[in-house]
This record gives structure tokens, sequence and C-alpha cells, in this order.
């Protein structure tokens, strides 16, 4: 059920340095459940993981499944919206909460959907 | 697996999200080698499993015992996740952490965020707890201990493992079997209900 997703060959680091153009993902403040909406579609010419990233994101989707949808690390993933983000190709939703303790109307949504299981 | 936009696996449709998703927050699963952190991620989750992964950079020595590695090494790590719609605008995502403790904290973004945490025991490996209980309180989050029964396992009651655990009487303690989706749901259930006291006696 946990097997990665890494059957075939491995992702080196050159691979993966290639796709970021060498950029590190160093506080881009994307959390693995920040939610990524596209705004556009993907065109022609795009880098395909840009590309990828779009198709997926037609509806909210966390930075965690895009990670394991495309199969690549979340260090990856993250330089890559980085870039649409500029580009204002897609839009974030942050998670919440961003620090601090979460409020009691919070949990007790969470408490109530859980109930509802 | 090699990036190729042809073989990309979209979600399937029913797993999509709906647009007025707005907010997601997320727990996670901890505890030592298999305790049953899958099996909980998957009985409660509303979509297969996922993974993730990371790519950890860190100093080989004293880390790793093979003599003479002093350069730096990467490690990939693989999570387990899933996900439970809460509401139309709220979505709970469910971490499982992998079973090699010392990466966990590592992981940036893991805990930073979390609500909370779930620590599974296993009763015949009560010490696996005790260091990520520890990392966990030192990280300042919160936690529930829940105790997975596997057959063979020595019959303690709740209240002997709370000392064999050394755990404050305010941490709520309870059994479970994360292989059924109920039970997985009320240990989820147990630690919301922890953190509303948390935040309702924090002092503002
Ligand atoms: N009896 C019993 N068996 C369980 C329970 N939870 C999990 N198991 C079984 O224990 C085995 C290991 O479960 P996993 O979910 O893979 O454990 P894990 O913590 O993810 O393991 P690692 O990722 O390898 O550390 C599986 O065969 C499960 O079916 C439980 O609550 N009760
Ligand atoms: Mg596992």
């Amino acid at each position: 059920m946990s097997d990665s997703p890494q059957d075939g060959t491995e992702e080196g680091p050159e691979r993966l340095y290639v796709i970021t153009s060498g950029r590190s993902s160093a506080s881009n403040g994307l959390d693995l459940v920040t939610l990524i909406v596209a705004r556009t579609v993907p065109t022609a010419g795009m880098q395909p993981e840009h590309a990828a990233i779009l198709s997926l994101c037609q509806a909210p989707l966390s930075v965690a499944e895009i990670s394991a949808h495309i199969g690549l690390p979340v260090s990856v993933v993250s330089v890559l919206i980085s870039d649409l983000l500029d580009e204002q190709q897609v839009l974030t939703r942050p998670p919440v909460p961003p620090a601090d303790l979460p409020d009691l109307s919070l949990i007790e949504k969470v408490i109530h959907g859980l109930q509802k299981l | 697996m090699a990036f190729k936009s042809s073989e990309l696996a979209e979600p399937p449709n029913e797993e999509r999200l709906p647009h007025t998703a707005s907010a997601a927050v997320k727990v996670v699963i901890v505890g030592g080698f298999g305790v049953g952190k899958t099996t909980m991620v998957g009985s409660v989750s509303e979509i297969r499993p996922l993974t993730t992964e990371e790519t950890m950079t860190q100093a080989g020595a004293g880390i790793d015992d093979r003599a003479g590695v002093e350069h730096k090494t990467a490690t990939t790590v693989a999570m387990d996740f899933g996900r439970i719609s809460i509401s139309d605008e709220l979505v709970l995502y469910l971490f499982g952490t992998p079973g090699q403790q010392r990466f966990w904290f590592l992981w940036n973004g893991l805990f930073e965020g979390a609500l909370g945490a779930v620590v599974l025991v296993d009763t015949r490996r009560l010490e696996d707890s005790f260091d990520v209980m520890g990392r966990l309180e030192e990280s300042g989050v919160p936690f529930v201990v829940a105790v997975n029964s596997f057959a063979g396992a020595p019959d303690h009651t709740l209240q002997e493992l709370r000392s064999a655990l050394d755990l404050p009487s305010d941490v709520p303690l309870m059994s479970c079997d994360a292989r059924h989706r109920d039970s997985s749901r009320d240990v989820l259930i147990s630690l919301m209900h922890y953190l509303h006291s948390l935040v309702a006696t924090e002092p503002s």
C-alpha cells in the first residue's frame, strides 16, 4: 500500500537540478497542504512539468498530492509551483493555521466533519 | 519513475476536491516500525493513500556510521498520506511518517503548522515511543497516544500503560485498531477534543 512510486529509474540529483534550473525551494512559503488552483490551462511549449501541474490543478490540489501524482520530491514541486505563481498561472490557498494555535471554531468544524464519517 | 507528462497519473474525477475547497489542515501519525501508521491513514482516507517524497541532505558523519563517510548524503524519504473532506471548504490531510524516526523532524514543514499528532504505540515495543513523544513535546506539537493491539501483545490496562509511558494525566490515551475506520476516526476525534481543551484553556 505504501509502495514508493519510484520503481523505475532513480531520480538522480542532476535531473532534479535541471528541472528546477538549479533553484532551491527555500522559504517560498508553500506548505505540504497549501492548496493550489490553476488560473489557466497548459499551453504548447510550456515546460512539461509546469503543464502537468496546471492540468492537475484545474480543481484545487495540495502540494503533497501534486508531488505524489507527478512523482517528484516536494522541494522540486515547490520550486515549479513558485514559477507558476510568479507568472500568475496558479493561485494558492494557504493552510490554516499559519503558525499559532488553531481557533476553536476550526477545531469544532473538524470534529463535526469527522463525526459524519 | 522518470517524469513524462504522458505517464502522469491524474487523480480520478471522484478524487477531485470541490472548487469551494479553500483551506486545509494536517495531522501527523507517528510511531515505531510496523505499528500501523500506513494502515491508519488508509482506513480513514477518502482517497487511495498516496506517497510523496522529499530529499533530505545531511552531514553523513555521525549519522550513518559507515566508517569514513563524511560528505553530505542525500536520502529520499517517502511519506504516506490520505485526505478527509471535512466540509465543502475544509480538508484534513493525514500524514503517516516513514519508519526512520531520525528523518521525521528533518522534513521541513511536516510538523510546522500541523494541528497535532497521533502517536501509535505497540505494547510489545513501548520503548519505541519515548523518543518520538519527547521530540513532539520539544517541538510543541500536541499529541494523543493510541495503543494498537496486536496478537500476542501483553495485556496491560491503559492505566498501567500511562505510567509505563510516563504520560501526563491530561494527554489522552486510548486503545484502537488502526485497521478499522471507526476506530481510527475516534482517535482523530479525541485529538481534536484535546486540542479544543488546550485552546479553550489557553490564557489570552
Ligand atoms: N492486530 C492489529 N494489526 C494491525 C493494526 N494496525 C496495523 N496492523 C497490521 O500491522 C502491519 C503493519 O502495519 P503498517 O500500517 O504497515 O505499519 P506502519 O507503521 O506503516 O509500518 P512502517 O511504515 O514500516 O513503519 C500490517 O500487517 C497491518 O495489517 C491494529 O490496529 N491491530
Ligand atoms: Mg508505513
